[in-house]
């Protein structure tokens, strides 16, 4: 309980994703060459919506309209908890945490959903409704991905992969490549942002959120944008990390700073893709790649 | 409620209400939130639903229509919040003041902290009136327009219902 709400969990996933969401927002305000939002930022706009005012909309689904936030970041502080409980301890962890991930890394995205149908607005049911679409898009290659290193190491414990050095093999980058595109649209960022749509939905799925509801979902938001990157780096490169010391570590902090630093690149580089474009993009040349890394491996290579 | 306007002038979203303005002071906002001005160094950003507003832009003159709508915008936000009026339209009414549409001036139906005059502000102006407001809120000299009372926000009578 104790690591659930506070070390590997949700208070230490909470402080790691602000600062993390501090980066972001710096380095997209150096990139469009304004100086940006001070440190505490990200902590000062949890405390201000703490004390705001929750409305509620009238005719909605009040329970799952204040439930939802409370489920992604219950789900989103649980995944990060196995994700550094396997990263300290390898051998403590159980078979199959690895699909238990994978399921919990899908609850926010679903809070998403839940929380804007509930809410009986038309533009948030169109939000609503993009992120399931989209949700369908991307799992598909993402579990694929996620299923290389698995027929790699022969293992659904994340402790075996982590543990298992990768040989660096072409399947092993193919799958890291899709994983990290998926990973993107996982995040809801530029160029798959359409469920928010600032411009077009003014905020989307969020748009009747307010007070800590929202605040619970800006969380959310901050706190998968620290933990997508550690899982991948868990995934793939998790060898090259785990029992090498101080120089797997350093390594570890590394590639993890340059999947958040291509995320940060990305997003401020892309123009926002219709749905139908993602969904196309990512059951046509995303699946196809995918499977062609999940071959690749099964055969060894 | 000292604690909350603390917590609410750290971090302001934005939310911007055009009544019936000719668009230069709603441009003049805008240039107010281009990389140029980066209102983000003191935490400010645009909001685009009212359920994240924090302070509330008025611009231009709220005719017997929307001086409701603009009434019921405030009502819909989370509270507190603050309101900020652009313009010389919402502060006085300017040329169109006594004009058959006209409903008097916004201050009339919703609780204003600050009016920027001018036809239209400069982006430095508005910048310079909220950063005053916001470090006068901070230093207690200011009290929020909208004050509490026993039921929520007291707020002046709703628009359309006082000459009734």
């Amino acid at each position: 309980m104790l690591e659930f709400l506070i070390f590997p969990g949700l208070l230490f996933t909470a402080a790691a994703g602000l600062i993390t969401s501090w980066v972001d927002r710096k380095v997209t305000a150096r990139v469009q060459m304004r100086v940006g939002p001070p440190f505490f930022q990200p902590f000062y706009d949890i405390g201000k919506l703490l004390i705001k005012e929750t409305c509620v909309p009238a005719g909605g689904a009040i329970g799952l309209f204040l439930l939802a936030p409370l489920i992604g970041l219950a789900a989103v502080a649980l995944a990060s908890t196995i994700l550094w409980r396997s990263l300290l301890y390898p051998q403590a962890t159980f078979v199959g945490d690895l699909i238990v991930l994978l399921y919990l890394l899908a609850m926010p995205g679903l809070s998403v959903i839940l929380g804007a149908s509930a809410s009986r607005n038309p533009l948030a049911s169109l939000g609503g409704s993009r992120e399931m679409k989209l949700m369908i898009a991307y799992e598909l290659p993402f579990v694929l991905a996620v299923l290389v290193p698995v027929i790699q190491v022969h293992s659904i414990r994340l402790g075996d992969l982590l543990v298992a050095t990768p040989t660096a093999l072409p399947s092993g980058i193919l799958a890291l490549l899709v994983a990290i595109i998926c990973m993107q649209a996982k995040l809801t960022l530029v160029p798959f942002d359409m469920p928010e749509a600032e411009a077009e939905l003014s905020g989307g799925a969020y748009i009747e959120y307010s007070g800590p509801p929202l605040a619970m979902f800006k969380l959310t938001r901050a706190m998968m944008l620290f933990t997508m990157p550690v899982f991948l780096v868990v995934l793939y490169v998790g060898g090259l990390i785990v029992n090498q010391g101080w120089a797997g570590t350093l390594l570890g902090l590394v590639l993890w700073f340059l999947l958040v630093t291509v995320i940060i690149v990305v997003r401020n580089t892309t123009p926002r893709l219709r749905i139908d474009q993602a969904v196309r993009f990512f059951w046509g040349p995303m699946t196809a790649l995918a499977l062609i890394a999940a071959v690749l491996a099964w055969m060894g290579w | 409620m000292s604690f909350a306007i603390q917590a609410l002038t750290r971090s302001l979203n934005v939310f911007h209400l055009a009544g019936s303005a000719c668009n230069n002071c709603d441009i003049e906002i805008l240039d107010a939130l281009t990389p140029k001005y980066d209102l983000e160094r003191f935490g400010i950003t645009l909001a685009g639903s009212i359920r994240h507003a924090d302070l509330i832009l008025l611009s231009g003159i709220f005719n017997k229509k929307a001086s409701i709508r603009a009434r019921r915008l405030y009502e819909q936000a989370p509270k507190p919040v603050l309101a900020v009026a652009v313009g010389g339209c919402p502060c006085t009414g300017i040329i169109f003041r006594g004009s058959y549409n006209w409903d008097g001036p916004p201050g009339a139906y919703i609780p204003i902290d600050a009016f920027i005059p001018g036809c239209p502000p400069k982006p430095e102006a508005i910048i310079s009136a909220v950063m005053k407001l916001v470090q006068g809120l901070r230093r207690r000299e200011i009290v929020p327009a909208g004050q509490p009372g026993e039921n929520g926000v007291v707020l002046p009578p709703t628009p359309g219902t006082a000459e009734a």
